[in-house]
């Protein structure tokens, strides 16, 4: 069906829901690159009316991508919860929006909803809202998850480390494992992007971090960020795998296009169960996701990139994660052209992934031929803390060598526990406090040579 | 002020290690530092490509050259519309056109472009191609004139193989920098080169940068993975890199 407003005199027409989404969707680069973007600041506004008036049972009605020719389109009607559902089956798009910023919508009534929400009403829903909403309803959210600690309780945030090295040198993956440890971060993951997806590299990384956590007895967990099928390969050969990595999109095509479908990531799941690594949970996946990702893979059916990265999660809500990362800046200015589009999209995604169940985390990033500079990164990275997200990444001096982009560093970390009094994962915060790393888990104690991490590396490079 | 006692692993990683702290956050130096570090970034993104310069220097590698337009028509469009860097101005494509059925049908074009780094195309390119068109000389490659293009994506390379009839294209263009590296220059090649092609069918070599793998060593490398490419009739994931190492330091004295 198409939707109509006439605002003084001038007719806005949208031919269908998916149109309306897209027009309704704040302005960013990606859009526009697609051709689905508003014409007009008016269009735009427009758009955000009337999808305001939309019930959000309708999309339950009519799906964005068909039903019969998309798995993720089936994966979301398949598993939705009508019994959690109900408390707010009668509202529309704008009446949702009201009844999430009421008093009473807390912690609890937002947990019991989130079966009943899909991918596309809270993408809906984020398109009317300001960003004060987004954090507000955000911070309202508590997602907690396991494995070898507890992560994403009140209070507290944590931190991916992230020691990549251009060559995958484990000398160098070392050293930055070592600062990101002595700087009280990596309680969310020790987790390295190859440089290579050699199963042979895949291994002497993970043994590398394993090594190191059963020595000092880390409460942390590993990865590295290879695809799925490299991680099954090492599950059967036996390597010590922790948590299962993948970047997935919110279609069948897209999720196709990374060399992944949800029988895949079904059995990769189940691979890394049956190894029960975790020693206090079995959150065992680990998910990346960016708005964008359908539209450069040419799979985004005429949809928003920002429906289509809600539509992600729907993937990864299917199998419980440890952790979820929306990569927001990373995929460049022709999806998110400038810090105002990066910390909206940031803001968005972690809204979304939070109020469908998910445990969010954002690595806050740009590149450089973004308009964007650390400045920006600075508002997200504290618009998100004071939103609740339950970890960001920690890459030594924001500066990632291998990927060439830039993230947030340890240091950034620290500004954020104080400014907003955060700490890290309790299993940590004691294990940082035995190693006397840190007191409280907020403030570094001055470490010297003879400091037990230290004085090994020392030796061993001398 | 607090300094970290693991300043010497500085060493085995180019990451920002022990950087010190004052309080939690980082110290003035290192905060300027990556500063000028990513104001250097900028300005390798931003600054303005004459292609008519660095035609005229590459000129004195004894070749025909021809300037070409992507359809992006400045780089602010360049940067957020990668389509049109794919493709190439309608002028510029009459032109190649135009040049190409006045010559026989040649085994290889390379093109040399701007892309993400003006600044790896003005100190790169001039280097790699001094060292590798005598390779590709001495075993008796045909080529095409060299075109120099402005805002092109990877992807340029298979509309302008095509117009050429090349076998192979080859394009040497500015990696996006990332901080440290804005003069890093990438080659992506391509066997039968057709408006369509994607990444898979590419072969990629990439950081060629003085400080990363240097433009003599690049030349090698290219040189051997394109009579590969041209010996098997492939390019691509199903061609792989399996030359003999030219990075490490046992195999320098290799490198001519």
């Amino acid at each position: 069906m198409s939707y109509r407003l006439t605002l003084a005199g001038a007719t806005h027409t949208f031919r269908d829901l998916a149109t309306l989404l897209a027009k309704a969707t704040p302005r960013r680069s990606g859009d526009e690159l697609a051709g689905l973007a508003a014409a007009s600041a008016e269009e735009r506004v427009a758009a955000q009316m009337l999808l305001a008036d939309v019930p959000l049972a309708r999309f339950l009605e009519d799906p964005l991508v068909p039903y019969e020719e998309d798995e993720v389109t089936r994966l979301i009607l398949d598993r939705h919860d009508r019994a959690a559902f109900a408390p707010v089956s009668s509202l529309s798009v704008g009446e949702f929006r009201n009844w999430l910023l009421r008093y009473e919508t807390d912690t609890a009534t937002l947990t019991a909803l989130a079966p009943g929400l899909t991918p596309e009403m809270v993408a809906a829903v984020s398109k009317v809202m300001s960003n004060q909403d987004l954090i507000l309803v955000a911070s309202k959210t508590r997602v907690v998850t396991k494995f070898r600690n507890t992560l994403g309780l009140p209070g507290t945030l944590a931190v991916r480390l992230q020691p990549n090295h251009p060559t995958d040198d484990p000398s160098g993956i070392a050293a930055s494992i070592l600062d990101g440890l002595m700087y009280g971060c990596g309680d969310a993951v020790i987790g390295i992007n190859p440089a290579t997806d050699s199963p042979a590299a895949y291994a002497t990384l993970l043994r590398l971090i394993d090594r190191l956590v059963r020595e000092y007895e880390i409460p942390t967990q590993s990865c590295v960020l290879a695809h799925v099928t490299t991680a099954l390969r090492c599950m059967e050969a036996g390597e010590p795998v922790d948590l299962v990595f993948q970047s997935i999109a919110g279609t069948e095509a897209a999720n196709k296009s990374f060399g992944i479908d949800l029988a895949l990531l079904r059995e990769s799941h189940e691979a890394a169960l049956a190894l029960k690594r975790g020693t206090i949970g079995d959150n065992v996946m680990y998910f990346e996701t960016g708005q964008g990702s359908c539209l450069s893979a040419h799979a985004h059916h005429g949809i928003d990139q920002q429906t289509l990265e809600a539509r992600a999660y729907a993937v990864a809500r299917e199998f419980r994660p440890l952790l979820v990362n929306t990569v927001v800046g990373f995929i460049g200015p022709e999806y998110l052209y400038d810090g105002k589009q990066i910390i909206r999209a940031g803001l968005e995604d972690h809204f979304c992934g939070k109020l469908l169940g998910l445990p969010m985390g954002c690595d806050v990033c740009y590149t450089n031929h973004a308009e964007a500079d650390q400045d920006d990164m600075d508002t997200l990275l504290t618009l998100l803390g004071v939103a609740g997200c339950n970890y960001i990444m920690g890459v030594p001096g924001a500066d990632d060598i291998m990927l060439n982009y830039q993230s947030t560093s340890f240091h950034d970390s620290h500004y954020l526990r104080q400014v907003l009094g955060l700490k890290p994962a309790p299993e940590f915060a004691a294990w940082l406090e035995k190693m006397q790393i840190a007191r409280d888990g907020l403030r570094l104690t001055p470490a010297t040579a003879q400091h037990a991490l230290v004085a090994p590396h020392l030796a061993a490079s001398a | 002020m607090q300094l970290d006692p693991w300043q010497s692993l500085r060493r085995v990683t180019s990451a920002r290690i022990a950087l010190g702290r004052s309080g939690g956050s980082l110290p003035t130096r290192a905060q300027l530092d990556f500063r000028l570090a990513h104001a250097r970034a900028r300005d390798a993104v931003l600054s303005p490509f004459d292609p008519d310069a660095l035609a005229a220097s590459l000129r004195l590698l004894d070749r025909e050259v021809l300037v070409a337009e992507s359809a992006a028509r400045d780089r602010a469009e360049f940067l957020q519309r990668p389509d049109l860097g794919r493709r190439l101005a309608h002028t510029s494509r009459t032109l190649l056109t135009d040049r190409a059925s006045q010559l026989p049908r040649c085994e290889l074009v390379i093109i040399v472009s701007d892309g993400l780094s003006t600044l790896a195309a003005n100190t790169q390119s001039e280097p790699v191609l001094a060292a590798l068109l005598p390779l590709l000389h001495a075993s008796g490659w045909p080529l095409a004139p060299l075109i120099v293009a402005r805002h092109a994506r990877v992807a340029l390379q298979d509309e302008i193989g095509e117009i050429f009839r090349a076998q192979i294209s080859l394009m040497l263009l500015g990696e996006r920098p990332g901080l440290g590296n804005a003069d890093s220059l990438g080659a992506y090649f391509t066997f039968a080169p057709a408006i369509g092609r994607t990444d898979a069918d590419r072969n990629c070599l990439s950081n060629i940068r003085p400080g990363g793998l240097s433009p003599a060593e690049a030349a090698h490398k290219l040189h051997y993975l394109l009579t590969q490419s041209r010996r098997l009739g492939l390019s691509g994931v199903a061609l792989k890199d399996d030359a003999p190492a030219l990075g490490s330091p046992s195999s320098t004295p290799l490198i001519g």
